[in-house]
């Protein structure tokens, strides 16, 4: 019972991770319909520039370790956010009015070029983030210790997609998104700037993918400049279960694929972990394509 | 168009020419750099079928490389059966796994597809690391493969192979370009362009799409056999994802659903980029930003393919239906 709850809230931390991941590639296939390979890579990006910034500028010492990781987030959102709305500019709005597999092959040369950009700057050994940044201590939940970095991870995360679901839901640019996935054109008949939403979308789904990156790095503590394929691989496998483009849904499947996943390496085969990731993703297409909590049954499969 | 065609024949005749003699005045490393060329090219018409063709984007082709090379390598390592008779066996293995798993999928849409044939390909990938029967050797692979013989001549250095590989293309080009003019072919390009349109006038349309994947997995099987007799070597590395990626991209590179581009895409992927080995890291980098600005500048490839006698938007009504 204990390794069972050992795995179910490392699960639920991982999940979170690949929620927020999932979260980016859930808004750009909403509005654009494209299927963003380089989102994977962003997140590594965030991961690098987390560490980068980490190092150089020493927040945790000035500001405490709470207040520097935050203030960290922040500025890896900011950057990466900012590498996102350059990438939309430079390899997809371009290709708007190309056929969709321009944009797919598009996408996978932005995500060769970014890995093998990382690669270059630092190198293809794995990096290690500095230890000791968040105190490692560990909460006595029923019984089990539970480490505090795992509940931090899956607060995070659910703070951000609550606040992400409110943006979207309550604010006029959130009704602007929402209006642009259903259908650009009638959007821009209505004198939304789709081409504004886009960009919007653009920069908020690599930010949280960014700030994913950084969490990986907290919590894990080494980085590659490939595990940004896996992870997005994983995201999008997460956004697909929980129904694309739908934002709790890639909450629900970020949080249930991690779950899935640590379970399944706990009590079959940790060899098998990532296949059972891509087993989920055929069995869900297989099965219910629009995913668990997707509606929009006749446009998509 | 009548009149280039004969121009367009001494173009192809010379560069086969001048292909055949280049094991004369290349050194070892370079013939093997063409054998590597005409592997991918082998491999690049078979995706070719598939996404240039039928318009399924499938980037997992990598998995039935692997099915075909598995297959040679296991049947040759423990039953001794030299591995150029294995050439069917392992197009059959390939094609029958591909049937069995695209059945349930073959129906998904565009990016759809596109991302389950990604998972396809890294379970295979997973299962081979795993030691999947007992039989797969694991993260190391199989080794030992013995080399093929051919008319009682052993197959051994880089030219000998040359003239294996780029027999085979050759005949690959040939079967193919009669497959593109057939009924098969010709219905296969309506699916392409207008699915709907193409089931409207009675193709049918699941069997084409799965009898393509098959057929061109088939095929990426038999590169795997060869690939299995050129290296001696293989394990699960050589078919990873970025190995769909590049059969994959020199077909968009070169011009999807056109033979001369494939097998363009094929020299500037694989070939050119040895030219290059000093510049070996930035190479990739350089690659991906290629791939984008192509896709930018010239989304139909470099040569893209020739307009048919009859243009699909101009087919007169009574020829609407093949």
């Amino acid at each position: 019972m204990e390794e069972f709850f050992h795995q179910l809230t490392n699960g639920l931390a991982i999940g979170g991770i690949y929620a927020l991941i999932a979260l980016g590639y859930t808004m750009v296939y909403g509005v654009l319909k494209l299927i963003n390979f380089a989102h994977g890579d962003l997140f590594t990006i965030g991961a690098y520039l987390g560490l980068t910034l980490l190092t150089s500028l020493s927040l945790n010492q000035y500001l405490g370790a709470f207040l520097g990781v935050l203030l960290l987030a922040v500025m890896v959102m900011g950057l990466v956010g900012i590498i996102g709305i350059i990438l939309d500019r430079a390899a997809y709005r371009p290709l708007r009015q190309s056929p969709r597999l321009s944009a797919v092959v598009s996408a996978l040369g932005a995500s060769i070029f970014f890995q093998n950009a990382v690669m270059l700057i630092y190198g293809a050994r794995y990096k290690f983030y500095p230890q000791g940044i968040l105190p490692r201590i560990a909460l006595n939940i029923l019984g089990v210790d539970i480490p505090l970095m795992r509940i931090l991870i899956l607060l995070t995360s659910v703070v951000m997609m609550v606040a992400l679901y409110l943006f979207i839901q309550k604010t006029k640019v959130g009704t602007a998104i929402r209006a642009a996935a259903i259908d650009q054109g009638a959007a821009r008949l209505m004198g939304i700037n789709v081409d504004r939403v886009i960009m919007i979308v653009f920069l908020i789904g690599p930010a949280l993918g960014g700030v994913a990156g950084l969490m990986v790095g907290l919590y894990y503590g080494q980085i590659n400049f490939t595990m940004g394929w896996v992870y997005g691989l994983k995201a999008f496998t997460a956004a697909i279960l929980g129904g694309i483009g739908n934002i709790p849904g890639a909450m629900v499947g970020g949080l249930l694929l991690g779950v899935i996943e640590a379970l399944g390496a706990a009590y079959i085969s940790i060899a098998w972990k990532d296949a059972i990731a891509f087993c989920v993703l055929i069995g869900i297409l297989i099965v219910r394509p629009t995913g668990l909590l997707g509606e929009r049954v006749a446009e998509k499969v | 168009m009548m009149q280039n065609l004969p121009k367009r024949y001494i173009v192809y005749g010379i560069l086969t020419a001048v292909l055949l003699c280049a094991p004369f005045f290349l050194n070892r490393y370079w013939v093997d750099v063409l054998n590597n060329v005409g592997l991918y090219a082998i491999l690049g018409l078979s995706l070719n079928l598939i996404v240039g063709h039928t318009g399924l984007f499938n980037l997992g082709h990598a998995a039935f490389y692997a099915v075909g090379a598995y297959t040679a390598a296991i049947l040759n390592t423990m039953y001794h059966i030299p591995i150029l008779w294995l050439l069917p066996v392992c197009g059959i293995t390939a094609g029958l796994f591909a049937g069995l798993v695209a059945r349930p999928i073959i129906h998904l849409r565009g990016d759809y597809l596109c991302i389950v044939t990604i998972g396809v390909g890294e379970i295979v990938r997973i299962a081979l690391i795993n030691n999947v029967f007992d039989i797969t050797g694991g993260a190391n692979g199989i080794f030992g493969i013995s080399r093929p013989e051919l008319f009682g001549m052993k197959i051994r250095k880089p030219d000998e192979f040359f003239y294996l590989i780029w027999f085979f293309v050759a005949a690959t080009i040939f079967l193919f370009h009669r497959l593109e003019q057939s009924r098969f072919g010709r219905a296969l390009n309506y699916l392409r362009e207008d699915e709907v349109a193409a089931e409207g006038s009675g193709i049918n349309t699941a069997h084409y799409k799965l009898a393509t994947f098959m057929l061109g997995a088939a095929w990426a099987g038999m590169a795997g056999n060869i690939y299995a007799a050129k290296m001696t070597i293989i394990s699960p590395e050589s078919f990873n994802f970025w190995e769909s990626v590049v059969m994959f991209t020199l077909i968009i590179l070169g011009g999807s659903g056109s033979i001369p581009g494939v097998l363009l895409g094929a020299f500037l992927l694989i070939g050119l980029p040895e030219l290059f080995r000093g510049f070996a890291n930035a190479r990739m980098m350089i690659f991906g930003a290629a791939m984008v600005a192509m896709m930018i500048f010239r989304t139909q490839g470099i040569l893209p393919p020739l307009p048919r006698k009859f243009p699909i938007d101009k087919i007169p009504e009574s020829e609407g239906t093949p």
